[in-house]
């Protein structure tokens, strides 16, 4: 080697702009990640902190006490939850998944299924309140059944259709061309392809979306009052007013008793756990993905 | 070459994606259990006239096709004909290898069952696989998903699916060229024992495999032309491979498995 000036500076060098810079960038995309998830775990530590105290399977079996009495529980709200969101997840998971089979597979893209993805961004984008008036318009106002779990169900059903057509539609998507074509080629007809072949290997992104659509659902409460309302009894069947957490907790946070308050709480806490719960299970069925 | 009773036969056929007219003029005959190679440069149309033969075309929006293409005589575009009865006979191997995302068993059981097969499921099974010479990997795990196999594997599962259909005919896009050296070798075997049975169309980039498998083969060319798309796909020459390969008549033949251009 000749003239040591040839010789290559491999050597890293912290002090130079561009390392600074980048360290500047990862420091500061870093900070932002912590503010995003900051949010949530201040609220889960304000639920747990003021609810947890309160838990106990009293919660989950006793009916809320009259005002000025203390203990009692949320049995009632709870299982209101449950069948509302039952009631919507039997509308619109068929309604959801048969219009994305239709998007996808069916349609060829015309013009039908440009409209119909457009209107679902529309719909997407609904303040939930709307969706609680269009209920209260199209089932109690016409006396079809008064105020009941039947109408929530509705107006929870128009919430959730949007995400779950377009996750399916995207999960039908993501299955390859090449699979279907296998199918044509060895004689299959069209339902044939997609019943067995594409819908089978999408399930799991398509519960994925519904589990997000009932997680998104499961709290919502302008609608519920517009249609559940509420009721201080177990369930009676889902043509009557019923309970539902996301009421209950609004309702008993506003009033001036003690017992009520905390219930309130609990009731938080016991809603968000049910949101991440429904979360948790959606990331576990993803993980078997096929494509 | 001079076949009397051709399996498949093409006579004055076009093909057109929309106002494109992407294949011109095809008069070609394929003879019963032989096989017969479509080489030719990318873009020459190929593989969109192996997909005439079994109508998968259809499946693409603006295809369409002139003159006919017929299966022992009666022709595939007819208006009575249905596709899906076509594809029952005609069957398709694919360029990569597509298993479903089922089980082995599953796989090979789908063709039949879709065509409500009445016979014994699993010796069906077992003689497909066995056929496309996969059964002594598998027979322990009939029930691991077809995408726990190697690509050569799920090539041969890809086949062995079409030959559990039963068809008379097998279409193969470029059946190796995704696969290893050693997989072609096993995949090119396994044609040769199939044709005892089956009539089968390949077509492949790889002239040193149509050499090695094909009866026939069938040159494809791309010209020039002032048409829409400046490109137009036609049948150059068809003969034993023998010829097409030592003793071409046409010049751009010669060019082309001399390696001169394509």
């Amino acid at each position: 080697m000749t003239g040591n000036n040839l010789v290559l500076n491999l050597k890293k060098r912290p002090g130079s702009p561009r390392s600074i810079f980048g360290l500047l960038m990862t420091f500061l995309s870093g900070l932002c990640l912590f503010l995003t998830i900051i949010p949530l775990f201040l609220v889960l530590a304000l639920v747990l902190i003021k609810g947890g105290s309160h838990l106990g399977p009293h919660l989950f079996t006793q009916l809320p006490p009259p005002p000025g009495l203390a203990e009692g529980g949320l049995g009632n709200a709870i299982l209101g939850t449950i069948i509302v969101v039952l009631i919507a997840v039997a509308i619109a998971v068929p309604i959801g998944v048969l219009a994305a089979v239709y998007l996808s597979e069916f349609s060829g893209d015309n013009k039908i299924a440009k409209v119909v993805r457009f209107c679902t961004n529309v719909l997407s984008g609904v303040p939930s309140i709307i969706a609680g008036i269009f209920a209260y318009g199209l089932i109690i106002e016409s006396k079809i059944v008064g105020f009941s779990a039947l109408a929530a169900g509705v107006a929870l059903a128009v919430l959730m259709l949007p995400t779950i057509i377009k996750t399916t539609d995207e999960a039908l998507k993501i299955v390859p061309q090449d699979v279907r074509w296998a199918a044509f080629g060895v004689g299959a007809y069209n339902y044939q392809t997609v019943l067995k072949i594409v819908l089978p290997a999408a399930i799991p992104a398509i519960l994925t979306g519904i589990t997000l659509a009932i997680a998104r659902a499961a709290g919502e409460t302008a609608p519920m009052i517009f249609t559940a309302l509420n009721s201080n009894f177990w369930p009676d069947g889902i043509t009557k007013p019923i309970s539902t957490l996301a009421v209950s907790v609004y309702n008993f946070a506003t009033v001036p008793y003690e017992a009520q308050n905390q219930l309130a709480w609990a009731g938080s806490l016991i809603l968000v756990f049910l949101v991440l719960l429904t979360s948790v299970l959606a990331r576990l069925a993803t993980r078997q993905k096929t494509y | 070459m001079q076949e009397s009773n051709p399996v498949l036969k093409a006579e004055n056929v076009n093909i057109f994606y929309g106002t494109y007219r992407a294949v011109r003029d095809v008069y070609l005959d394929i003879p019963k259990n032989k096989i017969t190679a479509f080489i030719g440069p990318s873009g020459c149309g190929k593989s969109t006239i192996l997909r005439c033969f079994n109508r998968l075309n259809d499946l693409i929006e603006s295809f369409r096709v002139t003159g006919v293409v017929s299966y022992h005589g009666a022709n595939l575009y007819g208006k009575d004909i249905d596709p899906i009865e076509v594809r029952k006979r005609i069957g398709m191997v694919f360029q990569k290898p597509n298993p479903f995302p089922k089980s082995i068993y599953d796989n090979v059981a789908y063709g039949a069952r879709v065509n409500g097969y009445q016979g014994n499921l699993d010796e069906l099974v077992e003689q497909s696989l066995r056929r496309a010479a996969l059964w002594d990997e598998v027979k322990d795990k009939l029930q691991a998903s077809g995408f726990s196999l190697s690509g050569g594997q799920q090539q041969r599962l890809c086949i062995a699916r079409t030959v559990a259909a039963q068809p008379e005919v097998v279409l193969m896009d470029e059946p190796c060229s995704a696969l290893d050296p050693i997989s072609t070798v096993k995949v090119e075997e396994l044609m040769r024992e199939l044709k005892q049975n089956y009539t089968i169309i390949i077509v492949t980039h790889n002239m040193q495999q149509a050499t090695r498998v094909a009866d026939y083969t069938a040159f494809f060319n791309a010209e020039v032309t002032q048409e829409k798309g400046g490109k137009i796909g036609y049948l150059a020459e068809f003969n034993d491979t023998e010829v097409i390969f030592s003793n071409p008549k046409e010049q751009v033949t010669q060019d082309y498995v001399s390696g001169r251009f394509g």
